[in-house]
């Protein structure tokens, strides 16, 4: 450097000033930072930017909410939305509620079972299932006729909303059970005792101090299931229930096209319902960590259950149990039967369907693998990147990168498929000769935005129990900070960056909304649009069943994989501690 | 219970009034299981009326668990407690009129301070206009009441401390229990805490069961204390009388420093010897003769430079200056024994490797009889 910086022109300083001296850290922070505001913040800013512009002047308005609240039809689906939502969260709350309480309550020896009921809805998608429970539950499903010929009447378990509302809240009541026991689960025996102590007990205990304290769980898990069915597209398609929001906002685009404004306002009133949402709920949690739980100290304490107590505790899960495994029986019925349709059950049974979506789904299955494989690869990269960034290092804006990544989470998949046929609808592709919008890449970034958050989370979760005293041992015996990451914290995260994997893997593997909006030929559709294919026709339906089951044991292997992974490595460090 | 002559007794009780309510402990033959395991077994104590006793012995010894069974916590024990004459062993925690200082504190999170000092007068059913100025009163005990409206999470660890204190002793209860109540707090803080709750106590007379793994604790605040180790009660005493006179090794070796010597006791007419096993003669008060072991504090052995008769020789192999005390490790009588000689200014030290001469104050020391603790 030269003592007088005065000497030096303006044309030396220039480039220095355009292109700062970046560390390799920084440059895939904005490396990153490019691709998830390339691919996630201006595609959602694009639909929600075009609900206020005028369709054919391009002037900014309101017209367009003016004339989607004007819409008795507009009007009838945003109700309809609101009201399937809440009242999962209610069935669902009815369903997690029970569990939840025996099983951290009592000594209760069904508690496994309950524990692995948790995540057996998980590894379903609900539109999977829908026409199963349609089967089941149905007008002329199984239920009802055994209801008719024994009592002479019937139960509209599935009949319009209330088949939205069923399916959802049997497949996302796992969300509160899992967040409302873990609340439970962390509070601190002493909380209990010291309220016994002063002389309360039974109910007035629960309501007083139990409850209370589990509330913020509880909150959690609920904005959750509203959101999730606030915004999902394939359920309340395949129930053929179209007055709702996300089908709307599908069927305006799908068949009137990318320039009606009706898709993007809807895209825009699920975004922020999503955001206020989120928002709303925490609020509630804020200064609200109600971890108690001591060093050493245990939950609340258990009771042994009397012997009617017993019974009543088994018949309840026994009775959700069955409840919540139907779409399962129904999907493998109806993947297994020949025909099934005004009857109790099918009329035989066959693997015919199977032969079927073999010979037909190839395609499908290979297309899932590609774009799900690719779309978790990018994600446990993206993520890792991420997590180190925000743990490791001081980079400005490491935060802004973290929650741009993490709010994918809030951006339904209808939207997010809205914005990148917007965006990339114009742009054609070099060498392929498509427009981007149609190009299968655009499915696989899609999914990778989509399942980033999952990734992430297993990333941070990985890096955050490497000790930092790790690398500095690394670095103090001469090791470079890109040797340091590869040698020692790339290793010690491989556990929980293969847990992620799997877990964006699987969940991408059945993703529907948005890849349905940009699936552009069968040739380049995955597994999932193909199920939603299969079953628009009554004839279909046994191979779209047996794809149906293809998809679960694609997610229940990938769970139970991820599951595997994360318990070894637990293990592993155990054992580690211990010498 | 709660009559109106009893509103103000927390905060402006006479020693007269509170003498009344005081209440004792009694606990006969005591056993507690976790499973298989015996944490309690045997245990007998008295606490007398208005008494401030500890709890005392490293962790695993069984003291909270027996402070939990008085409070109801826990599996149910065989035998006999009784509070104020009362057998509670078969009533619930929220029958005992008990009140227990939780180590956590556990202040509800969700809960106001103020609310959290309501809950147990909400529970029995006061009257809402009495509830609000029993709090207050509760709190200036306390010294908290500029806090009432904070939240638990906004509190430093003496004053969640103090809270939880004061939600205790609000619904006047018979017996107060403290379970390592000291145990999170800084040591500047801990020394002011346990002066603050000795002052308490003796001002609201309330039974108090205290229970530490720290014997300066103990020391300063009880007046009496029990020993537990093993899930039995080793000794039951004052202070001094357990520090002066251990019963057995154990409670001779947790309280304080102590150096033990292996021998026996011999009798020569009148004077009473113990010879260690390495054929030191020491001359000491009463014991019987036999094996045994003795018991010399490093502060009652004086380190002097002539031998003579009664003393035993050694070399000093370190030395470690305490401020107020200059700790010597003497090699002698084949065990290394830790000598205190009190240090001013201009006090000569002994260099490591002098040869040196330890004179035992014979009246001090205390044989422990073979079979007496490990």
């Amino acid at each position: 450097m030269p003592d007088t910086p005065a000497t030096g022109n303006l044309a030396d300083k220039l480039p220095s000033a355009l292109f700062p001296r970046l560390s390799a850290t920084a440059l895939v922070a904005v490396l990153i930072a490019i691709i998830l505001i390339g691919l996630l913040l201006i595609p959602v800013l694009l639909v929600i930017y075009v609900a206020f512009q005028d369709p054919n002047t391009g002037a900014l308005t309101l017209n367009n909410f003016r004339d989607f609240f004007s819409s008795s039809l507009f009007r009838e689906s945003f109700w309809n939305s609101f009201y399937v939502s809440a009242m999962s969260v209610v069935i669902a709350t009815a369903i997690a509620l029970p569990l939840a309480y025996i099983t951290t309550r009592f000594n209760f020896a069904g508690s496994i079972l309950i524990q692995s009921l948790g995540f057996i809805p998980l590894i379903m998608p609900p539109f999977v299932g829908a026409v199963a429970m349609q089967l089941i539950f149905g007008r002329n499903g199984t239920v009802n006729l055994l209801l008719r010929d024994s009592f002479g009447f019937t139960i509209p378990f599935m009949d319009g909303l209330n088949g939205v509302i069923l399916v959802q809240s049997i497949h996302y009541f796992p969300f509160i059970l899992i967040n409302l026991s873990a609340s439970l689960r962390n509070i601190d025996r002493s909380m209990e005792e010291a309220a016994q102590n002063l002389g309360s007990h039974g109910m007035r205990l629960f309501r007083r101090i139990v409850f209370p304290l589990a509330m913020p769980g509880y909150i959690a898990g609920a904005a959750l299931v509203f959101i999730k069915v606030f915004d999902d597209l394939g359920t309340p398609l395949l129930l053929n229930v179209n007055n709702m929001l996300a089908p709307q906002a599908f069927l305006r685009i799908s068949s009137i096209g990318i320039s009606d404004p009706m898709g993007y306002v809807i895209s825009f009133i699920l975004v922020m319902f999503s955001i206020f949402s989120l928002w709303a709920s925490f609020l509630f949690m804020r200064g609200k960590d109600y971890a108690t739980v001591q060093k050493g100290g245990g939950g609340l304490s258990r009771r042994d259950l009397k012997l009617g107590e017993k019974i009543l505790a088994y018949g309840v899960v026994l009775l959700i149990l069955a409840f919540v495994l139907s779409p399962h029986i129904g999907l493998t019925l109806l993947a297994f039967g020949t025909i099934w349709s005004f009857a109790p059950l099918p009329d035989g049974y066959t693997l015919k369907n199977f032969v079927t979506m073999w010979q037909t789904s190839g395609q499908y299955i290979s297309n899932t693998i590609l774009y799900a494989g690719l779309a978790a690869l990018a994600d446990v990269i993206i993520g890792t990147a991420i997590a180190y960034i925000v743990l490791r290092t001081r980079i400005f804006g490491r935060k802004a990168l973290d929650y741009l990544a993490t709010a994918a989470l809030a951006v339904p998949g209808v939207v997010l498929g809205i914005g990148y046929l917007r965006l990339f609808h114009g742009i054609e592709v070099p060498f392929v000769g498509k427009p981007m919008a149609s190009w299968w890449v655009i499915i696989a970034l899609a999914l990778m935005i989509r399942r980033l958050p999952y990734a992430l989370r297993a990333c941070t979760a990985a890096l955050q129990q490497v000790s930092v005293a790790l690398e500095e041992a690394a670095e103090n015996l001469g090791a470079t900070k890109g040797r340091t990451i590869r040698r020692v914290v790339i290793p010690l995260m491989t556990a929980g960056i293969l847990a992620g994997f799997v877990t964006s893997f699987a969940t991408a593997a059945v993703e529907l909304s948005a890849t349905i909006m940009l699936v552009s030929s069968d040739a380049d559709a995955p597994l999932a649009y193909g199920i939603y294919l299969f079953m628009q026709t009554p004839s279909g339906r046994g191979a779209g069943a047996a794809l149906g089951l293809v998809a679960v044991l694609i997610v229940g292997l990938g769970t139970f994989i991820s599951q595997l992974i994360v318990e070894r490595d637990k293990k592993y460090r155990m054992n580690g501690q211990d010498q | 219970m709660n009559d109106s002559t009893q509103l103000e007794a927390p905060a402006v009780a006479k020693n007269g009034d509170m003498k009344q309510r005081m209440v004792g402990i009694e606990i006969e033959n005591l056993h507690l299981s976790f499973g298989q395991t015996e944490v309690l077994s045997g245990v007998d104590l008295t606490i007398e009326p208005g008494e401030f006793f500890a709890f005392l012995g490293p962790s695993g010894s069984g003291k909270s668990t027996l402070l939990r069974a008085i409070a109801g916590f826990g599996p149910r024990p065989r035998g006999m407690i009784r509070i104020g004459g009362r057998d509670v062993i078969d009533l619930p925690p929220w029958k005992r009129n008990v009140g227990m200082v939780f180590q956590s504190y556990a202040l509800w999170p969700h809960l106001s301070v103020r609310e959290n000092v309501a809950f147990g007068l909400r529970e029995l059913r006061f009257p809402r206009a009495e509830i609000g100025p029993r709090v207050d009163a509760a709190l200036d005990l306390v010294g908290l009441r500029d806090l009432a409206d904070r939240m638990p999470n906004q509190l430093s660890g003496g004053q969640q401390q103090r809270i939880a204190l004061a939600r205790t002793v609000v619904v006047e209860p018979q017996v107060l229990l403290l379970d390592e109540p000291l145990s999170n707090l800084d040591a500047n803080l801990r020394v002011q805490m346990r002066r603050e709750l000795l002052a308490l106590q003796r001002k609201l007379g309330l039974t108090t069961i205290f229970v530490t793994h720290d014997q300066e604790e103990a020391n300063t605040t009880s007046d009496r204390m029990a020993v537990l180790d093993g899930g039995v009660i080793q000794q039951v005493g004052t202070p001094q009388q357990l520090y002066d006179a251990p019963c057995n090794l154990f409670v001779a070796g947790f309280l304080g420093t102590a150096n033990i010597l292996e021998g026996r006791v011999e009798r020569d007419g009148e004077a009473v010897r113990f010879v260690t096993t390495t054929g030191e003669a020491l001359p000491i008060a009463e014991a019987e003769p036999g094996r045994g072991s003795i018991v010399l504090r490093p502060q009652n052995i004086t380190l002097t430079t002539d031998g003579g008769p009664g003393t035993i020789a050694g070399e000093v192999v370190h030395r470690e200056f305490l401020g107020s005390q200059i700790r010597y490790i003497v090699q002698a009588a084949g065990a290394e024994i830790i000598v205190d000689q009190s240090h001013s200014v201009g006090t000569d030290w002994q260099e490591i490797g002098a040869k040196v001469s330890l004179r035992i104050n014979a009246r001090t020391a205390v044989v422990i009889p073979r079979g007496h603790g490990a």
